[in-house]
């Protein structure tokens, strides 16, 4: 356990810090990270506090949101495909987030628009969890997620297309594919506290999620109170996804994939996997916004393209290992 | 106001004023235009009644310099059914009006004018005379085209330094040398950075790029309501503490779009900006 704990912290840290020193300023890596610390006043220093920082930052915590949030969802409904993005969960929080921004609300108060993600998140799940029930078959979970996506998505181009912006149209691709570009610190800040207090509740189900393997009757007679677990499912999943997706669209697979390469590693225990999928969720997002650097540094390719190109085809494995364990 | 911004005004103002009442004989009678450059051209040279609508866009005043006056036309929208049932004698167009529409037009039997986006100072002045033949109004096109370049020639004289400026748009869109609004950048007497970094006519600079330069001032594209995350990118942090305070909250908008003799006033308003950078302002 300690072991996979302090790979993943390497990982992290060795991804976070090639985050920092890639980008189109072209700048050597040393010479970056002196520019950050010790802050010369000049150029870089701006470059790499204002524009690289804030975007490594919010990888780390967006990703590690999104694996969190799978490992939960895939725990409490003890289903492997149970993923925020592909059960609408995002999508939802999507709508939220530019309905808020296109009414203005958003501009009055800096908590306005990952609230209102928050408020879309929190019917996305209630509304995927109340049409899968409560032990939720894969099949009824994946097609009621595909109905909630297409209507949260249909209604959230909508609102770009009734926007009076010329541009607020074309955004379209970005709230369901998701970016980091220039992002600046307000992001952090408006995102950190509700990721902050939705891993907080998240964190809190490890016990009953290891119970919940056992069965529902079990895991009662051990003393956790289901009615409560499912609540601060809904609201610490709504709560991380509703700030990442409120900051940087919906990005999709991070929490399928990252799960699922990591169960092995922690003993198929739901638990221990929270932490680990947060880890590994910080590590594939950070992975996934260097690439869309790398590859086309001036284009601003989506986060979703790239976590879809991986996350997908092991989705279509999951689904046919699914069927053949039914079978 | 300096004395070149006084003749500028007095210039536009005779332009708009002294339009000939009567429209030639020869002339067309009933003109159309479809593209909002188009509009405004026409606008100052047309006769009264010759000119039978302008597009929607002319009477929007974040993109249109003529905003006023374009009131008092009939909008279309471009369409070719809007246009053909105006039963119009001359269509002038842009050359980004959809191919589908001038052709739907020509094959009506409508006879069709095209003008292309002006992409330099230079190519304002035949632009002006063309729209006087077209219309019939040579004189005052002649006379227009005169002001315009005299009052250009009075901004070359008085540079002592020339500040490294920046134009940045929605999307991270930064302009070049070889556009409209690079030319007006350097008349006013900047530099433009993107000219340094290879761009020639404009494309995409990323953020970090552009903070790495270090330019004055960032003139930015006037956001519009209802926000985008295309322009969220002009009001990001790295941006304002990059440049020179002073310069902050200028905007390319309405004059600087079409090639007009209204680009003079975006000139005058940077070539402002430029002394008070330099220190050179009275």
């Amino acid at each position: 356990m300690i072991r996979l704990f302090g790979s993943l912290a390497a990982l992290m840290l060795v991804m976070f810090v090639a985050a920092l020193v890639i980008g189109p300023a072209g700048v050597g890596p040393v010479e970056s990270l002196r520019a950050l610390v010790l802050g010369d006043g000049g150029p870089m220093t701006l470059v790499m506090r204002e524009i690289r920082l804030p975007r490594a930052i919010l990888a780390v915590m967006i990703g590690a949101a999104l694996g969190l949030a799978g490992a939960a969802m895939q725990g409490y409904l003890r289903n492997p495909l149970a993923d925020p993005g592909l059960i609408g969960v995002s999508g939802s929080a999507a709508l939220g987030a530019v309905i808020s921004i296109q009414t203005g609300l958003a501009a009055v108060a800096m908590l306005a628009l990952p609230l209102a993600a928050l408020t879309g998140a929190v019917i996305g799940v209630l509304l995927v969890l109340t049409l899968a029930g409560p032990r939720g078959g894969a099949l009824t979970l994946i097609l009621a997620g595909i109905a909630i996506s297409a209507l949260a998505g249909a209604m959230t181009s909508l609102v770009l297309n009734l926007s009076p912006n010329p541009f607020a149209a074309n955004e379209i691709v970005f709230w369901m594919m998701g970016s980091l570009a220039d992002r600046s610190m307000t992001h952090v800040w408006i995102a950190l506290p509700l990721i902050l207090a939705g891993a907080l509740l998240l964190a809190s189900l490890t016990r009953g999620l290891d119970a919940l393997t056992l069965g529902e009757d079990a895991a009662e007679a051990m003393g956790i109170n289901l009615g409560r677990m499912r609540l601060m499912l809904i609201f610490g999943t709504a709560a991380v996804v509703g700030a990442s997706t409120a900051v940087a669209g919906a990005i999709g697979f991070i929490g399928l994939v990252v799960p699922h390469i990591l169960r092995g590693f922690v003993g198929a225990r739901p638990g221990r996997l929270l932490w680990a999928s947060a880890m590994g969720g910080a590590v594939m997002l950070l992975a996934a916004d260097i690439a869309v650097r790398v590859i086309l540094p001036t284009r601003d390719l989506k986060l979703g393209v790239l976590t879809a190109l991986v996350g997908a085809p092991l989705f279509l494995h999951l689904i046919y290992r699914t069927r053949r364990d039914a079978a | 106001m300096r004395a070149s911004d006084l003749t500028l005004v007095l210039a536009l103002a005779g332009a708009l004023l002294g339009a000939p009442v009567a429209v030639q004989a020869d002339a067309p009678q009933r003109v159309v235009s479809m593209n909002l450059c188009t509009d405004q051209l026409a606008m100052m040279l047309a006769a009264r009644g010759q000119l039978l609508s302008v597009t929607y866009l002319a009477s929007d005043p974040r993109s249109s310099a003529m905003a006023e006056q374009a009131q008092a036309y009939p909008a279309n929208r471009g369409l070719a059914e809007d246009v053909y049932l105006m039963q119009p004698d001359l269509v002038i167009a842009g050359s980004f009006t959809t191919r589908a529409t001038v052709e739907m037009l020509q094959r009506l039997g409508l006879r069709v004018e095209i003008f292309e986006p002006v992409q330099a100072l230079e190519d304002i002045a035949p632009q002006i005379l063309r729209m006087g033949d077209l219309l019939g109004q040579e004189e005052a096109a002649a006379a227009l085209v005169e002001q315009f370049e005299a009052d250009l020639a009075a901004f070359q004289a008085e540079v002592t330094r020339n500040p490294r400026a920046a134009l940045y748009a929605a999307n991270g869109f930064t302009s070049g040398p070889d556009s409209l609004s690079g030319q007006i950048l350097e008349t006013a007497g900047f530099t433009n950075i993107a000219a340094d970094l290879g761009y020639a006519r404009g494309g995409i600079l990323p953020l970090e790029v552009l903070v790495m330069q270090a330019p004055e001032a960032v003139i930015t594209s006037r956001p519009y309501p209802g926000n985008s995350r295309a322009e969220a990118v002009l009001q990001h942090p790295a941006l304002r503490a990059a440049q020179d305070s002073r310069a902050a909250g200028r905007f390319s908008d309405r004059d600087w779009v079409c090639g007009t003799p209204f680009v003079l006033r975006a000139v005058a308003e940077m070539a402002q900006l430029r002394r008070i950078l330099t220190g050179d302002d009275e």
